[in-house]
C-alpha cells in the first residue's frame, strides 16, 4: 500500500469536505461503523462508508474513487440520520460519485452510464424519458437485461404507464442557459 | 388552500395513477393545485451524481417558476420532494451555493431567494392540513377487513426529520386508520426498495424488494401503500421478475395511498388509476373489504 | 489633596507583551494620567517580586492608589489586594484592569491593542481616585449543612460532616435514600454486592445524631448567603405519621392495589399503593402514592390503616414547610436514565426483550423482580444470547455529546454476570473500550478471559425483521465490525441497552434556587474544572457526585468527601469575609416607596415599618446595582461603585475623545450626571 505524504492526506480530504455541504462534520468521525451497519447494500460493499471515510483521512485517493461503494449506494440516507456525529455521509457518497466520474476511475459498474444517459435527456428535453433509458442505456450496456425486461416494458406499455416518446418543455432554451451558465461557474473553480 | 403543483417526470406516465388519484383527492378535499408552468425534470439522483452545482440550478429553476401568490409547493413524489426541498434548504445554510446557482438562473432570467416556497409532500399536507376530522367525514367506505401494511420508502422521512419519525414513521399508519383499514405494523415500513438498483445490479436491487414484500407477506398484509413512484415501480413492476428471480410467489398489490384514499372516499376506481398496477389490486379490495361494491362516479 | 497613583502593567510572560507594548503602555500612562507618580511595566506582577514592587512602592513613594494592569480579577484579584494591604494601604483602593483577556488575547492588531490597554489604565487610573477605603465585613458560619440529595456522594458528605461533630439536614426526594446505588445488584471491578457496601452508610445516616433526614422531601426556595443561609423545604405528606410508624410492614403486605414501580424497579416489577422502595429503606416509614391509592382515587378501602398496629396513617396530612437555617450546602442530586426511546432503530419499548441498563440491574438484583434470574420478559425462558449495546444517548451529537463514564465498566459487569449466572453467550458492542481506573483495564483482561466477546462497531440497528431461518424468532443485532470491515447479523434472544447518564430534569430549577448555573449538558458548573471541582461560582454552595458531571462510585464518594472537607474548613474557620461591595440605604433620603424591595434579586432589603424606610440586609447584598440604579430619589449608594466611580472609568476610557486632544482630567466635570448628585458618601 502506498504511504501518501502529509500534504497529500489533507488535500484529498479538503476537496471532499469543500465540494459537500457540510463536509466539515467528517472530521468529527469516530470510526464508529453506524454508517456501514446501517446500509442496506453493506453486504455488497468491498468497503462501507465508514471505511471510505477512514481512507480519505489517510489521503488514499485512488483506492476510495476505484472503490465500488459509492455505485451500491442507494441514497436510503440511514447513515446520514444515524450519523452520531452528523455527518453527511450520503452527500460524501455524491461527492465522491462525481469525482469518479470526472476522472474515471470507476471500476466494473454501469452506474455512471445511467446517470450520463438520463441527465443528456434532460438537458435535452427538460424531462427524463423513460424508453430512452431502457433503449439509450439497458440495450447499449447490458443488453441481455434489456431483453429479460422486455415483458415488463410491455405490460407496462399497454397500462399506459410507458411513453414511446419523449415531452419537450416549453422554455427548454431557458433551462439549457441556466445548465451551460452552471457548467461554465464550475469551471471556474 | 391553495398550493403550487409539482407533479415531476414520473407522474406523468409511468406514475400516471398517482397522479390522477392526487387530483381526484385533492378535489374533493378542497386543496387547490397549481401546476408549475412549464417545470423541468429534478434530475432524480442521477444529477447529482454528475455536477451539483448544475444539478442545483436545475431543480431551481423549478423553485423560481413557483407563483409569486404562492407560498407552499406540493411534491407528491419522492425523490422530487426531497431533491426540491434539500435545493431550498442548501441554498439557503450556504451563501457560496446560493450566490452561483442563482448567477445560473440569471442567465435564464430567473431567481429564487432560498426560503421564499415551502416544499411539501402530499401525505404531510394531507395529515396536517386537511386532517383527521375533514378525511373521516369523507369517507362513505371504510376500509374494514383491509389489512394494509403502509410503505413510506426512504426520501420522505429521511434525511428531513420535520415532517414524521426517520426511523418508525406513523403519518400514513394513522391516515389508513382513518379511512378504517387494519394497519399492519411490520418492522420494514422505512426500509428502501432500492432506488434505481433495479437499472444496476438486479440481484442486490432484487433481494432489497423481496426482503419487503416477505416481511408484509409474514405480517398478512392483503396490499401495500406507498408513497413513491420508484417505491411503486420496483415493488410491483419488478415483483414477477422478483418471483421468478427467489422462486417465490409474491402476490401482493401495490397502490398509491391516494388511490386507497379515492376508494374510501367512494370514488371511481378508474379515474384513481386502477388498473395500471401490474399486480391488480382492485380484485384483493373488493374480496377483502366488508361490503365493498364498485361505486358509481360520486 | 491629590491622590498618589502607582501604574504596574504586566507583561505576563508573552501573554500581554506579546500583542500589547506594555512599555509604551506604562510611559505613557506615567506622562499623560494626572497624579500618576509612579508607572511600571515588569514581566510578572504576580510574582513575589512583582508585588514586592508594589509594595515597597506604597511605602517609599508614599502611594495611595494602586492599579494593575494584568490579568482577570478572578486569578489575582486577591494576589494585589494583599500586597497593597500588607503595605498598610486599604486593599480596596487598589484597582485591576484587564488588559489580557479583554485585551491581548482577542486582538489581532498590535497598534489597536495598545490603544485600547492605554484607555482601560486611563479608566482604571481615574476610577482609583474616586474610590474609598473599605473593610470586608465578617459573617459567622453556620455550622449546620444542608446536604441535598441521600445517593452515595451525599452520604458520603453527610457522614464526614457528622462524624466531625457539626449537624447536617439531609434532604432526599424519594423515600428512601440510598440513590441509585441501592438498585445495582454488584459494583465493578472488585463485585461487591452494592447494597451490602452502601446500607452500612445508609444505616449509620440513619442513626447519627448529628443529622436531620428528610426524606420524600424537596428544596422549595433557598435564600442568603454563604454563613447564613434560609432554607425551605417542603416535606411531602408520607400519610405515614413517621413517629408512630415502626416499619412493620403489614400495610404493605395488605394493600390491595398493585402497580408497577417505575422508579426503583425501573418498571420491571411492582409495589403496592402504600410502599417503601426496597427492604432496606432508610427510613422503614412507607409513603401513600395518592394518585394509585384506592381510598385517595375512588374514596374506598382505608385497609393499611385498618391494619397499622400503632394508628400511624394519616389520610389528611398534608404537605409541611419547614425553615432551617445552615451555613453551606452541598448538592449531591445525582443523575437520570437516557430514555431510549429517542433511538426507535434499537426497537426500546416496541420489542419486548430490550432492556436498558438499569432494567438489567434490576433482573440481576437478588432482591429484584426475577430473584436475580436472567430470563426475558415472559419471565422465565433463558437467553442462549445476549448483546450490550455501549454509547446508547452518548457520544452523540443529536442527544448527548459527552461520554457517559461508566457505561463501558458496567457493560463489563453485565457480561460477568451473565457468564457467571448463565450458559449465555454475551457479546458487547462497542466504539471504544474505557477503563481508564484503578484496576479497570484488568477486569476488562478478566472478561476477555472469560469468554465475552467485543465487537467494535455501534449497532446500526436492533430488528425483528429475519432474513435467514436462523435469525426467526430472535432479535438480530445489525452492525459493522469495523476491526473486520464486514457488516454482519448477529442473532441473540436478549438486548441490553448502555443508555447515558444524564442531568436530573429539574437540575436547572434547582440550579437557579441555589444560585449555580449548568453547562451546555446540563450538569452543574463547578468553580474550576482542574482545581476546583467541588466548589462553585457561588460561595457557600457546593457540588458533589454525578450532579456535576457522570462518574463512577469511587469518584463520586471522594468528592462528597472533598465538598464536606471544605465545608468543614470554613466552619472550623468559624467566619467568613463577605466583601464589602454592597448597597446602602440614606435613610434620610429614603421616601419609603419600596419600588428597590421588589426589584432586589437577592431578596435583600427589607422595609421598617415603624421608619418607614428601606434596608439593605448587607449579608445578602451582592451588590448588583439594580437598587441603586432604580430609586428614584438617589438615596441607594453602591459601595466601591459610585455614579463618581462610574463616569470616571468613563471619562478615562474616553480619554482621546475630547475635540481639543487634551488629556484626561482629574475631575470629570463634562460629565453631566456629576453635577446634580451630593458628594460620596463611600
Amino acid at each position: 500500500m502506498a504511504t501518501a505524504t502529509a500534504a497529500e492526506n489533507n488535500t484529498f480530504r479538503n476537496e471532499v469536505i469543500a465540494q459537500t455541504p457540510n463536509g466539515h462534520r467528517m472530521l468529527h468521525c469516530l470510526q464508529c461503523g453506524t454508517c456501514g451497519g446501517s446500509c442496506p447494500s453493506g453486504a455488497d460493499m468491498e468497503l462501507t462508508p465508514r471505511a471510505l471515510i477512514a481512507l480519505i483521512n489517510a489521503g488514499q485517493r485512488d483506492r476510495v474513487l476505484s472503490a465500488n461503494t459509492m455505485w451500491a449506494c442507494v441514497s436510503c440516507y440511514y447513515c446520514t440520520v444515524r450519523c452520531p456525529q452528523e455527518i453527511p455521509v450520503t452527500d460524501i457518497i455524491y461527492t465522491l460519485k462525481r469525482l469518479s466520474i470526472a476522472e474515471r476511475r470507476y471500476k466494473d459498474t454501469d452506474a455512471p452510464a445511467l446517470a450520463k444517459t438520463f441527465t443528456d435527456y434532460v438537458d435535452k428535453y427538460g424531462r427524463s424519458f423513460e424508453f430512452g433509458l431502457a433503449t439509450g442505456y439497458h440495450l447499449l450496456s447490458r443488453p441481455l437485461s434489456a431483453l429479460k425486461m422486455g415483458p415488463m416494458g410491455f405490460s407496462m406499455f399497454t397500462r399506459g404507464r410507458m411513453s414511446l416518446l419523449p415531452t419537450k418543455i416549453r422554455n427548454i432554451d431557458q433551462l439549457q442557459a441556466i445548465i451551460h451558465k452552471a457548467r461554465e461557474i464550475g469551471a471556474r473553480r | 388552500m391553495k398550493y403550487a403543483y409539482y407533479p415531476g417526470c414520473s407522474l406523468e406516465c409511468n406514475a400516471a395513477a398517482y397522479d390522477m388519484s392526487v387530483r381526484e383527492v385533492a378535489d374533493l378535499l378542497g386543496i387547490r393545485l397549481q401546476e408549475i408552468d412549464d417545470w423541468n425534470c429534478c434530475g432524480a439522483t442521477e444529477y447529482f451524481s454528475q455536477d451539483e452545482l448544475t444539478a442545483t440550478a436545475v431543480i431551481a429553476r423549478n423553485l423560481a417558476l413557483v407563483d409569486p401568490q404562492l407560498k407552499q409547493l406540493v411534491a407528491p413524489c419522492a425523490a422530487c420532494y426531497l431533491n426540491l426541498k434539500k435545493t431550498d434548504r442548501l441554498m439557503g445554510e450556504h451563501a457560496d451555493l446560493n450566490q452561483k446557482v442563482n448567477e445560473a438562473l440569471a442567465a435564464g432570467g430567473l431567481h429564487y431567494r432560498p426560503g421564499t416556497v415551502t416544499v411539501r409532500h402530499m401525505l404531510d399536507v394531507i395529515c396536517d392540513d386537511i386532517g383527521e376530522a375533514a378525511v373521516r367525514d369523507k369517507v362513505v367506505k371504510p376500509l374494514t377487513g383491509l389489512r394494509v401494511a403502509p410503505y413510506y420508502g426512504c426520501q420522505v422521512v429521511r434525511p428531513y426529520p420535520e415532517n414524521d419519525n426517520p426511523e418508525y414513521p406513523i403519518k400514513m399508519d394513522n391516515l389508513l386508520a382513518w379511512l378504517g383499514a387494519e394497519v399492519v405494523d411490520y418492522p420494514v415500513k422505512a426500509h428502501c426498495c432500492g432506488g434505481h438498483m433495479t437499472q444496476i445490479s438486479e440481484p442486490q436491487a432484487f433481494e432489497l424488494i423481496r426482503r419487503l414484500l416477505q416481511s408484509a407477506q409474514d405480517y398478512e398484509a392483503d396490499l401495500i401503500v406507498c408513497m413513491c413512484p420508484m417505491c411503486q415501480l420496483n415493488l410491483d413492476g419488478y415483483q414477477g421478475r422478483v418471483n421468478g428471480y427467489f422462486n417465490t410467489e409474491f402476490k401482493l398489490p401495490i397502490v398509491y395511498f391516494t388511490q386507497i384514499m379515492g376508494i374510501a372516499f367512494g370514488l371511481d376506481p378508474k379515474k384513481l388509476g386502477f388498473g395500471k398496477e401490474l399486480v391488480a389490486a382492485l380484485p384483493v379490495i373488493r374480496a377483502k373489504v366488508n361490503g365493498f361494491a364498485p361505486q358509481a362516479a360520486r | 489633596m491629590a491622590e498618589k497613583v502607582g501604574i504596574y502593567v504586566c507583561h505576563c510572560g508573552s501573554n500581554i507583551a506579546g500583542m500589547i507594548d506594555v512599555e509604551e503602555v506604562a510611559r505613557w500612562a506615567g506622562q499623560n494620567i494626572k497624579d500618576v507618580v509612579v508607572s511600571r511595566d515588569y514581566k510578572f506582577m504576580c510574582s513575589s517580586l512583582g508585588q514586592k514592587l508594589i509594595e515597597d512602592d506604597i511605602r517609599q513613594e508614599g502611594l495611595t492608589r494602586v492599579v494593575v494592569a494584568a490579568c482577570s480579577p478572578h486569578l489575582h484579584e486577591k494576589t494585589f489586594r494583599r500586597a497593597c494591604q500588607n503595605a498598610g494601604l486599604n486593599q480596596y483602593l487598589c484597582q485591576m484592569t484587564n488588559i489580557r483577556e479583554h485585551v491581548s488575547w482577542v486582538s489581532t492588531d498590535r497598534q489597536a491593542a495598545t490603544e485600547k490597554a492605554k484607555a482601560m489604565v486611563a479608566a482604571a487610573a481615574e476610577r482609583v481616585k474616586y474610590q474609598r477605603p473599605l473593610e470586608p465585613a465578617e459573617v459567622k458560619v453556620n455550622p449546620a449543612t444542608l446536604v441535598i440529595g441521600g445517593g452515595i456522594a451525599g452520604l458520603q458528605a453527610t457522614l464526614e460532616l457528622a462524624d466531625a461533630g457539626y449537624p447536617v439536614y439531609l434532604v432526599e426526594r424519594e423515600p428512601s435514600i440510598g440513590g441509585h446505588m441501592a438498585q445495582f445488584d454488584k459494583t465493578f471491578p472488585t463485585l461487591d454486592c452494592s447494597a451490602c457496601i452502601l446500607t452500612p452508610k445508609m444505616s449509620e445516616v440513619g442513626q447519627h445524631e448529628k443529622v436531620k433526614m428528610f426524606t420524600y422531601a424537596e428544596v422549595e426556595e433557598v435564600s442568603g448567603s454563604v454563613g447564613c443561609f434560609k432554607v425551605k423545604i417542603r416535606q411531602k405528606a408520607r400519610h405515614v405519621i413517621y413517629e408512630k410508624c415502626t416499619g412493620c410492614g403489614i400495610c404493605v403486605e395488605k394493600c390491595p392495589r398493585k402497580v408497577i414501580d417505575d422508579v426503583f424497579e425501573a418498571g420491571m416489577g411492582y409495589r403496592k399503593a402504600i410502599y417503601t422502595p426496597f427492604p432496606q429503606a432508610v427510613p422503614r416509614t412507607p409513603v401513600i402514592d395518592t394518585a394509585n391509592c384506592i381510598w385517595f382515587t375512588r374514596g374506598k378501602c382505608q385497609v393499611c390503616s385498618k391494619v397499622c398496629p400503632t394508628q400511624a396513617i394519616d389520610y389528611d396530612q398534608q404537605d409541611e414547610i419547614l425553615e432551617i437555617e445552615v451555613g453551606n450546602i452541598i448538592v449531591a442530586t445525582g443523575w437520570k436514565l437516557f430514555d431510549c426511546r429517542r433511538i426507535p432503530q434499537y426497537g426500546y419499548g416496541r420489542l419486548a426483550n430490550v432492556f436498558t441498563n438499569l432494567e438489567f440491574e434490576r433482573m440481576c438484583n437478588a432482591a429484584g423482580p426475577t430473584g436475580g434470574k436472567i430470563v426475558l420478559r415472559d419471565g422465565k425462558t433463558e437467553p442462549q444470547r445476549i448483546a450490550i449495546i455501549h454509547c446508547v444517548g452518548s457520544r452523540d451529537v443529536r442527544h448527548n455529546q459527552y461520554c457517559s463514564n461508566v457505561c463501558c465498566m458496567a457493560a463489563l459487569k453485565f457480561g460477568h454476570l451473565v457468564l457467571e449466572k448463565t450458559k449465555a453467550e454475551v457479546y458487547s458492542f462497542y466504539i471504544d473500550m474505557r477503563t481508564p481506573m484503578k484496576d479497570y483495564e484488568e477486569f476488562y483482561q478478566r472478561l476477555l478471559e472469560e469468554g465475552m466477546h467485543f465487537v467494535r462497531g455501534k449497532v446500526a440497528e436492533v430488528t425483528d425483521a429475519a432474513r435467514l431461518p436462523d435469525e426467526q424468532g430472535r432479535l438480530i443485532v445489525q452492525v459493522e465490525d469495523t476491526l473486520l470491515g464486514l457488516q454482519r447479523r448477529i442473532p441473540v434472544d436478549m438486548v441490553i441497552l448502555m443508555a447515558a447518564l444524564e442531568p436530573q430534569a429539574d437540575a436547572k430549577e434547582l440550579g437557579l434556587k441555589l444560585g449555580i448555573s449548568c453547562s451546555m449538558a446540563g450538569w452543574y458548573t463547578e468553580r474550576h474544572p482542574k482545581l476546583d471541582p467541588v466548589a462553585t461560582m457561588t460561595d457557600g454552595v457546593f457540588v458533589a457526585g454525578a450532579c456535576q458531571g457522570p462518574k463512577d462510585i469511587p469518584a463520586a464518594v471522594a468528592q462528597g468527601a472533598a465538598a464536606a472537607a471544605r465545608v468543614a474548613g470554613m466552619i472550623t474557620a468559624g467566619k467568613v469575609m463577605i466583601e464589602p461591595i454592597i448597597a446602602t440605604i440614606d435613610e434620610q433620603k429614603c421616601s419609603g416607596c419600596r419600588i428597590c424591595n421588589n426589584l432586589c434579586p437577592y431578596n435583600a432589603i427589607e422595609y421598617d415599618e415603624e421608619k418607614a424606610v428601606s434596608r439593605v440586609i448587607a449579608a445578602m447584598c451582592k451588590g448588583c446595582g439594580t437598587c441603586v440604579a432604580a430609586c428614584p430619589a438617589n438615596a441607594i449608594t453602591g459601595a466601591h461603585f459610585s455614579n463618581e466611580q462610574i463616569a470616571a472609568e468613563l471619562e478615562g476610557i474616553l480619554w482621546d475623545a475630547k475635540p481639543d486632544g487634551q488629556p484626561a482630567q482629574a475631575a470629570p466635570v463634562d460629565v453631566e450626571i456629576s453635577r446634580t448628585l451630593p458628594a460620596a458618601t463611600t
